[in-house]
């Protein structure tokens, strides 16, 4: 997790909406979800996990380095109002700190927040302190049980929906997967769910169509029309294949960036 | 200097020795070497062929070159200067008009233009303008006597210019001489817009649009990348911090699909993607840059501008064993210019012309494998002039693909208008401009080149630069 400077981005930005980064130069251009929005300082925060080549240049950066290129804030906002009940938001593994600002609007909206997180162990859950503080519930779930209930956010978010709790809206960030099970669960009781899709991106200003993602059968570019669509209508299977399309490469540019850093060139 | 130049004897020829004279042709990059780098194809003419080229012209009294220039440039004057040897002060002379003719040079469609009014066309052969302007141009950058014109004494009046393509860049440097400050906004991570994102490098070097860059960084205009107006700020916000004038210049950033069944499949792309990836991104040089390319095998580009020429010219370059053009009309409705086609042909694109995709098919994984596609013939004229091309029932076909590049153009990218007040758009979502002034609805915006007329050309977008100027100073100057 850290900490990047950039007022006036940070002065704009919302609750749902992304950046994009360039570490460097010759670095690719990635998205990522705000995890936090410091106006008086003007910082942003980002959490990022090291999954290839430029996540692992991203996590080596020291502090005062400056990225090279910092855009944003893209994508629309999630849309906050006071839905008249219950909001459960649901973060899974890295898709935990982009609900931290949203959980803070739903509630300063005048919500009940009640916040899911997972992860696959223990050592992996972050931000439990800042969402058990916003949230007016916060249930904990790990894969293997090392903390909170053992199994899957979808286990929790059943349980909410069982024990008779007033769901009015569900939003929920994770791995595709998840968000695909979330609204599974939320299907058949009607609750307005919502996810926020990650596409491979390159401009993210919607003029490449490289984010594109099926939603109610109509194409959308997940930069400017999203990152939260109406989870009921996407079509997560295609978003997988799609988010799978470079895989080769970049396990050929994440092994030769590992050995550059071997070797002393990195 | 004196040493090129030897040999070769300047000045004015008679008419008759000037009618003896052949066109020159352009020196290029073999089409069997080529298909294998990113190299620039014209290697451009040699100092005596420009003098050679300079002395056929006629220097017409009543000169029809100039009018076919969408900026009016003065052609015969900076031609009679090359013919006497004085290539800098040409390519200075061509400034006083058109403020980019290294891109000018490369890119325009002369045919359609200067070359295709002058009057040696038809029977005889035109003078290679644009060849001499590229000469010119890259003659005064290679000499490294780039002139940095007087600037006017300060206005204190204060201009955001958002967008860093050709429009924006004429209006960038036309208000900075006259005194005012200039501030360029650009979304993306590198100035140059279309000059930098589309257009490859084997058709014009990025060093050149750096170097034109550079040069109204040194005239005095602020650069601010990576920066989106529009989501970081709107341009009432620009207003409310002060700047005095605006002008819109976001281009045709939204690409065009079909809109047919199997379009999301992987190894589809918009060509803003596929050229993108390619040449602001350095995709065809994974190893240093990082940046993914699907090489593809059978790769087929749909479209018949000048984008699909360079997409399928880079699929070349990237290694696919075929690269074929899907066009639904024939060769001659064609908008791509004559030289991009010919240079295709050259280097081994297949054309499959009177033909329209239908649907694409993949794979248990989600690639693209095959592509339906369907005969067309040509019947009565459509709204744009060009016969209308009809399906021929029956006719359909599949053709075997791994990869397809959308080149079907581009409508004007949505941002600016959804995020301003007071702003006139037209149904398709350009924004409405005076043709003169290229003043918008809105006080104190204009707005010029493709995000006003829908995807078009580097010299109209420069034109609509260099009118909108010339409005914003009179008006700034009013205040």
């Amino acid at each position: 997790m850290f900490k990047i400077r950039v007022p006036e981005l940070v002065e704009k930005a919302k609750a749902g909406q992304f950046i994009i980064l360039r570490a460097y130069d010759n670095s690719e251009r990635i998205p990522m979800s705000i995890g936090g929005l410091d106006r008086e300082n003007g910082l942003l925060t980002v959490v990022v996990m090291e999954v290839g080549k430029s996540t692992a240049e991203i996590v080596r950066m020291k502090e005062g380095e400056e990225f090279k290129d910092v855009v944003g804030p893209l994508g629309e906002p999630t849309h906050i109002k006071d839905f008249g009940g219950t909001c459960v938001v649901i973060g899974g593994g890295v898709g935990i700190p982009p609900i931290y600002p949203i959980a803070q609007a739903l509630k300063d909206a005048g919500n009940k927040v009640v916040g899911i997180i997972g992860a696959r162990n223990e050592d992996l859950l972050i931000f439990e302190d800042e969402l058990g503080e916003t949230c007016d519930e916060l249930v904990i779930t790990t894969d293997d049980g090392s903390k909170g209930m053992k199994g899957f956010v979808t286990d929790a978010l059943q349980k909410l929906i069982d024990d008779g709790e007033n769901i009015k809206f569900v939003m929920s960030v994770g791995p595709v997967i998840m968000m695909k099970n979330v609204a599974k669960v939320t299907k058949p009781h009607e609750i307005s769910t919502w996810v926020s899709l990650n596409p491979i991106m390159v401009d993210g200003t919607g003029m490449c169509g490289g984010c594109r993602v099926t939603v109610g059968g109509k194409s959308k570019f997940a930069c400017v029309d999203g990152p939260d669509f109406d989870g009921h209508l996407v079509d997560f299977d295609e978003l997988m294949k799609r988010q799978a399309m470079y895989k080769d490469f970049e396990k050929k540019a994440y092994e030769h960036f590992l050995h550059k850093c071997k070797i002393g060139l990195g | 200097m004196a040493d090129e130049l030897e040999g070769i004897s300047l000045g004015q020829l008679p008419p008759k020795e000037r009618m003896k004279i052949p066109r020159q042709s352009m020196p290029e990059q073999n089409p069997d070497k080529r298909v294998h780098n990113f190299n620039e194809v014209p290697r451009g003419l040699t100092p005596e062929q420009a003098v050679h080229e300079a002395q056929r012209c006629l220097q017409c009294k009543k000169p029809k070159c100039i009018d076919g220039c969408p900026v009016e440039v003065d052609i015969p004057a900076f031609i009679d200067l090359v013919a006497n040897g004085k290539f800098t002060e040409a390519a200075w002379k061509i400034k006083e008009t058109n403020s980019l003719p290294a891109v000018c040079g490369r890119v325009c469609p002369q045919e359609e233009q200067c070359e295709g009014v002058c009057v040696l066309t038809g029977k005889y052969t035109p003078i290679a303008i644009g060849y001499l302007e590229r000469f010119v141009a890259d003659w005064e950058r290679e000499h490294d006597e780039m002139k940095v014109p007087e600037i006017a004494p300060s206005t204190g009046k204060k201009v955001a210019v958002v967008g860093s393509g050709p429009a924006g860049l004429t209006v960038a440097g036309d208000l900075i001489k006259l005194g005012h400050q200039v501030t360029v906004f650009e979304a993306l991570h590198k100035e140059g817009g279309v000059l930098v994102y589309g257009i490859p490098e084997f058709r014009l070097p990025k060093d050149i649009v750096k170097s034109e860059v550079d040069f109204l960084a040194k005239m005095g205009v602020e650069f601010k990348a990576s920066y989106v107006i529009g989501k970081i700020k709107g341009v009432d916000e620009l207003f409310e911090e002060g700047y005095d004038a605006v002008f819109i210049g976001t281009g045709a950033g939204l690409p065009n699909f079909m809109g047919v069944e199997g379009e999301n499949l992987n190894g589809i792309y918009s060509a803003n993607e596929y050229l993108t990836r390619s040449n602001l991104m350095r995709a065809y040089d994974f190893e240093a840059e990082g940046t993914p390319i699907m090489p593809g095998k059978r790769v087929a580009v749909l479209g018949g501008g000048n984008t699909a020429m360079d997409a399928v010219r880079t699929s070349l370059r990237l290694g696919a064993e075929k690269g074929a053009i899907v066009y639904r009309r024939s060769r001659k409705e064609m908008p791509a210019r004559n030289e991009e086609i010919h240079h295709a042909e050259q280097e081994g694109v297949e054309f499959q012309f009177l033909t329209a995709p239908l649907r694409f098919i993949g794979d248990e994984n989600g690639w693209v494998k095959q592509m339906e596609c369907i005969k067309m013939e040509l019947g009565e004229p459509d709204a744009s002039g060009r016969r209308r091309p009809v399906p021929i029932e029956g006719s359909e076909y599949i053709m075997d693909v791994d990869t397809v590049v959308v080149a079907i153009g581009n409508s004007s990218n949505p941002l600016i208008p959804k995020t301003t007040k007071g702003l006139e758009t037209n149904k398709w979502g350009n924004i409405v401009a005076d043709d003169d002034s290229m003043a918008t609805s809105r006080k104190g915006v204009w707005a010029g080149g493709d995000i006003v007329t829908g995807g078009a050309t580097v010299i109209l977008a420069a034109g609509a630069g260099k009118k909108a100027a010339r409005s914003m100073h009179q008006y700034l100057m009013s205040l």
